[in-house]
């Protein structure tokens, strides 16, 4: 009995010998494997042209057709600094870095994806994509993705402070970081002269949501989730959500919840919790509910098809960051009222063509109502009645006459 | 010594069958998501030999190392500390926060904060501990409730003074002066090799993980102290006849263990960032308890399996590059490597015991004859 055992482990050990030294054969055999979605394609000749010779350019400004809307807020204006250097044309290497969750949240990494899926095809650039493993890996992954790219798009403030450090030991690469302003305020200047920050006015598109629940609402209760608590980002859309609600109706009654506190992510990616919250509002009464919750709002619609089932009323969720009727499990997309959306998409087509043209352009550059960075989804048809009123209000923020608040009860 | 080879070929056999048993899984894995598994290998092999990615590697296993060794001090007294994420992180905020506060001279800030950190992350454990020895609630529960309260009680409140400006979400407590700061260890890599490239240190924080498993080694092996930790945990009663109060024991386990723990969020506060903020890293103490189980809760076998799995974690990046397998593959191969370790271990540990009954056989046919 014994000896058999042994004979076992003899195997075993002479098996992970020979598979190690298979292992070290290899190392230096080619590894250029094209099956995966990724390629990092050496992309050659361009790489030394970009910014040796910095020019200013003062007729940019014109090109792109978000360009010129992009300083919008009053004081954002001095802040922009020139784009600086040459074009890199078609062909350059991109590398694309997820939040954690990576492409798959239906909501915010999927919207970062679909924009670079749409740059692939316009400017047949090389992407290459890395989802951290963990948090402590946003620093490493960056570099890595600076040793093979022109230019460096970190999705997620998260990035931020990372990507100020590899920045400015990668002076030829150009980074892009989605929800950070990338503004060293008390200066008043970009951190650094190649890393933009690419942010969005969320409390303009959660208003117009804000505008379509209260119409929409039968029991004039409308209820809030919210990822995470205590950073200010997620607040902006419970602000505007409210703003937008109670401009319809000032009596309405919103109740609002936040998954997680700040230093607490995991909000953001708990279905199961999102859905244990929306079940209690539809409970009380809410019979519309805004999830700003990233994966965790799948629960929420969950929840609203329970609920309808259970109690033969329908109630409603409305998505956030991408147009999550289209992204949602089918069984639950009949209740998707509206989804409030975040650009995040156009934001990473648009970084990519200023590279491409030349046109990139250091610090903040914020994109809003006005140029189309944030707005409402109609598939799905069920809003399609009040689109105008919306739409009326879209206009008032446009115009100016209404200023939406960016904290909560405001 | 033919005998003490063969228990050390035993001990070793087991952890290596866990890894041949994962490649070989794996291979499936990839093989059936139409990857080829020796190219995945072979890029992470490639990836994980540079000079710059051993140097994160190192970097990513020393958390990890005194994390597995906090929770092994609670293990070697049949504790199951599930606590050390709190602990680590409540230590970290209160070490990050009190060092950003003050500047002492020189040398002096740096170990304030190091004490701060231990003493925070004892006094957590210590509350599972008093309530275990004091109340008899079972320190898995009472740690695991510890954990929700520090992380979305205690730091979450006291977080927000520190929020950043308008515009920025970063948020994180005061950037702690260079004086409190590790410093790192670059110099030494470059006696041996050469400059290392770009944003890469390598963090003084190891020097602190080799002490930890110095400490713990000798605490556990050589010491009386240790002794009475490991009897009172095979069996407190028996333990306690021989004179060893079951509860100090208790209590002690839990603020060493708590202790250590608080050293493991270094690497983020005094290597990284200079500071607690959203990009500490979360998820340690739990894959501590894993490393842990790995390397035996040996300090020697804990380091192994603290750089195995830095290493498997690390190889995430370099396979979503290449593309040559989904990352996943990472995730999965540390998942088999524990589950077949743990079952090796019974294994090995029947082997043994079979073999101490046989000689035990033997001895006393020796003795009739």
């Amino acid at each position: 009995m014994r000896n058999k055992w042994k004979l076992l482990l003899a195997l075993l050990a002479i098996f992970s010998l020979v598979a190690a030294a298979c292992g070290d054969d290899d190392d230096d055999t080619s590894t250029g494997d094209d099956s995966g979605e990724t390629e990092t394609d050496e992309g050659g000749e361009e790489e030394g042209a970009e910014d040796e010779a910095p020019e200013e350019e003062g007729d940019m400004e014109e090109e792109g057709d978000m360009e010129e809307e992009d300083s919008e807020g009053e004081s954002e204006g001095d802040m922009e600094e020139e784009a600086t250097g040459e074009g890199l044309g078609e062909g350059f290497n991109v590398g694309l870095t997820f939040d954690l969750l990576g492409r798959g949240d239906q909501s915010f990494n999927d919207s970062a994806a679909a924009g670079i899926d749409r740059a692939k095809e316009d400017f047949g650039v090389n992407v290459s994509e890395i989802t951290p493993v963990d948090a402590s890996a946003r620093g490493t992954d960056l570099q890595l993705q600076a040793e093979n790219a022109d230019l460096v798009i970190g999705v997620g403030f998260s990035f931020a402070a990372d990507a100020a450090t590899v920045a400015a030991e990668n002076p030829d690469v150009k980074f892009a970081i989605i929800d950070d302003s990338m503004m060293d305020f008390d200066a008043g200047e970009p951190i650094a002269p190649n890393a933009a920050g690419l942010v969005f006015s969320e409390e303009q598109g959660s208003y117009l949501v804000g505008v379509a629940a209260a119409l929409k609402t039968t029991t004039n209760k409308v209820g809030f989730i919210g990822g995470m608590a205590g950073i200010g980002l997620i607040e902006k859309f419970e602000a505007g959500f409210e703003a937008g609600a109670k401009s319809i109706n000032p009596d309405i009654e919103i109740v609002s919840q936040y998954i997680t506190e700040f230093p607490d992510f995991a909000g953001f990616e708990a279905p199961d919790r999102a859905k244990e919250i929306a079940s209690a509002m539809y409970e009380e009464g809410a019979d519309i509910i805004y999830a700003a919750a990233g994966l965790s709002g799948s629960g929420m619609f969950q929840a609203a098809a329970e609920t309808t089932e259970a109690t033969g009323t329908k109630v409603w969720g409305i998505g956030v960051d991408s147009d999550q009727y289209l992204t949602v499990d089918p069984a639950v997309q009949e209740y998707v009222l509206t989804s409030m959306l975040k650009r995040v998409d156009n934001a990473v087509y648009l970084v990519t063509e200023a590279v491409a043209n030349g046109t990139f352009v250091a610090g903040e550059t914020r994109y809003d109502l006005a140029s189309g960075g944030v707005g409402y989804s109609t598939s799905g048809g069920f809003i399609d009645d009040i689109t105008d009123q919306i739409d009326a209000a879209a206009d008032d923020i446009i115009s100016g006459a209404v200023e939406v608040p960016t904290t909560p009860g405001g | 010594m033919p005998k003490d080879f063969k228990t050390l070929m035993l001990t070793v056999a087991a952890p290596a069958t866990a890894v041949v048993f994962a490649l070989l899984f794996s291979s499936l894995v990839l093989l059936l998501a139409g990857s080829n598994p020796i190219d995945a290998f072979a890029d992470m092999l490639e990836y994980g030999t540079r000079l710059e990615v051993m140097v994160d590697i190192l970097n990513r296993a020393v958390p990890l190392y005194i994390s597995g060794i906090a929770a092994a001090v609670g293990f070697r007294m049949n504790l199951f500390n599930i606590g050390v994420e709190g602990q680590y992180s409540m230590g970290a905020f209160f070490a990050a926060a009190a060092g950003g506060a003050i500047v002492l001279p020189g040398f002096l800030h740096l170990l304030f904060i190091l004490v701060v950190a231990m003493v925070v992350g004892a006094l957590w454990a210590g509350l599972a501990g008093w309530l275990k020895v004091a109340r008899g609630v079972n320190e898995v529960i009472s740690t695991i409730m510890l954990n929700f309260i520090a992380l979305g009680g205690v730091i979450a409140a006291l977080i927000v003074p520190w929020r950043d400006g308008e515009g920025s979400l970063n948020s994180g407590t005061k950037l702690i002066e260079d004086s409190g700061l590790l410093p790192d260890l670059n110099w030494l890599l470059e006696i041996f090799t050469r400059d290392i490239g770009k944003s890469r240190e390598l963090s003084g924080a190891l020097v602190l993980a080799v002490l930890v498993g110095i400490f713990y080694h000798l605490l556990i092996n050589r010491s009386r102290l240790g002794f009475d930790l490991r009897a009172s945990g095979m069996n407190p009663m028996a333990a306690k006849a021989g004179g060893v109060p079951p509860k100090q024991m208790v209590m002690l386990a839990m603020v060493v263990s708590g202790a250590i723990a608080g050293l493991v969020g270094m690497v983020d506060i005094l290597s990284r960032a200079g500071r607690y903020d959203n990009n500490f890293t979360p998820g340690l103490g739990f894959a501590g308890i894993a490393v842990a189980l790995l390397g035996r809760n040996h300090a020697v076998g804990v380091a192994f399996s603290a750089l195995l799995f830095a290493f498997l974690s690390a190889s995430s990046s370099i396979l979503q590059i290449t593309g040559s397998a989904s990352p996943e593959i990472v995730v999965i191969m540390q998942g088999i490597i524990l589950l077949v370790a743990v079952i090796a271990y019974e294994f090995v540990n029947r082997i043994k015991e079979r073999e101490v009954t046989r000689l035990a056989s033997l001895a006393v046919e020796g003795a009739d004859a």
